[in-house]
């Protein structure tokens, strides 16, 4: 998987739960779930999909890792199976 | 044979529109079965039947807009056994030893001149309730055999009423230029309004230190796969439902001056929309889920408030309510009842704080618990033993 398309799999699970945003514009350094409003529920739901289409396991204790759109591409990258 | 009515989804609604058949005439239904879909102020609602029996013709056409207790359909019962499911224990030939020299002469007043008397199978004991409650025969579903009014139906059309009564819903009327988020606010407005006119509000906060409980959490969470994993608000919302076992009296409503306090913990859970406003559906019977159910109602519920698949009992039944801002980094909530509930708990942002204990300063992980109650129906030390049991519950993570 390129970092393209890991990318393209990161703007999808976004979109489910803030389907009125356009994760596209988020800052690579910007707190995602801050600047889409996004609640603890909803995030741990993109990080459930991000693991089905990945295949990357996120412990609890990394959730914090993966606030930015940046940290969440890094994380998910060294991880791939 | 039943009757299929407009159904009150909230204290703020007054007419609903029915926007779509999901069944048609004839068709065999059984008590929990989605029948209709209703649109109102607060978006659109699945709508349940409370019985058995097969469908009548429809009695209001898709598309049209009505009153809250309107006739949508009959229902026919379907076979002697569906009936006779229906039938509820009612205080049948109840004595009427009640001495009323008072209500004696309202009784020759027909109840309601509106209503043709075939429909009013209905027993004395039953009417003389309705005179007593100022409810309209016309507008109670029957539940009884054969669609007999009892004194149970009268109840729970007295709450209803209540729950829609022209005063409490000033909201104004609906014109057609309103965007839905407009009406949506206007549902919420008419509310609140209600509840700050009408509720004598006391509040009560604590501290309760979370370390222990989100320790063990985070052990119980390794051990799961991450779609089962279990958010912290998930503990919050056990505790609760325990303490309310602890304190039944925040768990209930208010209705007909007295506190009517309910055996089942349907827990109000607030879910803010994504487009602005918010609803509260019910999680139901929250102390008998285990942790993993509950997540998964939780789940489950956010997922089809936000999707709009609400089913209309699950808007109107909660006995209780919780609103959770911790999300947004809020330290105190300081709520507003949801009449004719009782009490709201509302929880703010699990931080690291200090704490001091036994003569030492540390950290701890902490929430700052809140209960803003009715003071009609209870008072302060009622109050602070629920928050006290909610703190006792939360220490003991293995046994929720």
């Amino acid at each position: 998987m390129t970092e393209q398309e890991l990318l393209s799999h990161i703007f999808a699970e976004l979109k489910k739960v803030a389907p009125e945003c356009d994760p596209v514009e988020l800052a690579p350094d910007e707190n995602i779930r801050e600047a889409l409003d996004i609640d603890s529920f909803s995030f741990l739901r993109v990080l459930v999909g991000l693991n089905e289409r990945t295949g990357v396991d996120i412990p609890e204790s990394d959730y914090g890792k993966l606030s930015t759109l940046a940290a969440m591409t890094r994380y998910l990258m060294a991880r791939l199976p | 044979m039943g009757e299929f009515r407009m159904p009150s989804l909230g204290a703020d609604m007054e007419t609903g529109k029915l926007v779509e058949w999901l069944v048609v005439p004839g068709q065999r239904v059984k008590r929990g079965d989605i029948v209709a879909l209703v649109e109102t102020q607060k978006g659109l609602f699945e709508i349940e039947v409370f019985e058995d029996g097969i469908m009548g013709e429809p009695l209001v056409a898709a598309g049209q807009t009505v009153p809250v207790g309107t006739l949508l359909a009959r229902i026919e019962a379907g076979t002697a056994k569906a009936v006779f499911t229906e039938v509820r224990t009612e205080p049948t030939v109840e004595k009427t030893t009640e001495p009323s020299p008072v209500s004696k002469p309202q009784e020759t007043i027909p109840a309601q001149p509106t209503i043709s008397s075939e429909r009013l199978s209905c027993s004395p004991s039953a009417r003389r309730l309705a005179l007593e409650l100022g409810v309209d025969l016309a507008t109670v579903q029957g539940t009884g055999p054969r669609g007999a009014i009892q004194r149970s139906d009268i109840e729970a059309a007295a709450q209803a009423k209540t729950i829609t009564s022209p005063q409490a819903t000033a909201a104004p009327a609906e014109s057609a230029g309103d965007t839905p988020e407009t009406r949506m606010r206007q549902a919420i407005a008419a509310a609140v309004s209600r509840s700050n006119r009408e509720i004598p509000h006391y509040y009560l906060a604590t501290e309760i230190d979370l370390s222990h409980p989100l320790q063990w959490l985070e052990e119980e969470n390794r051990q799961r796969s991450m779609r089962e994993r279990i958010l912290p608000v998930v503990l919050l919302l056990k505790a609760t439902a325990k303490a309310l076992r602890d304190v039944p009296e925040l768990n209930g409503f208010w209705l007909n001056d007295r506190l009517q306090v309910q055996p089942d913990i349907h827990v109000g859970f607030a879910i803010a929309l994504r487009t602005g406003g918010l609803i509260s559906p019910a999680i139901h019977h929250v102390d008998r889920l285990s942790l993993g159910e509950l997540m998964q109602a939780m789940a489950d519920l956010i997922e089809r408030t936000r999707s709009g698949r609400l089913r209309g009992s699950e808007v109107t039944d909660a006995t209780v309510s919780v609103t959770n801002l911790g999300d947004r980094g809020i330290k105190t909530v300081f709520g507003i009842i949801y009449p004719p509930q009782v009490a709201l708990i509302g929880f703010g942002k699990i931080s690291e704080r200090p704490w001091a204990e036994n003569g030492m300063l540390g950290v701890r992980r902490c929430v700052t618990a809140t209960l803003a109650a009715d003071h009609r129906a209870t008072d302060g030390h009622q109050g602070a033993l629920f928050l006290e049991a909610l703190n006792r519950h939360l220490q003991q993570p293995e046994a929720l």
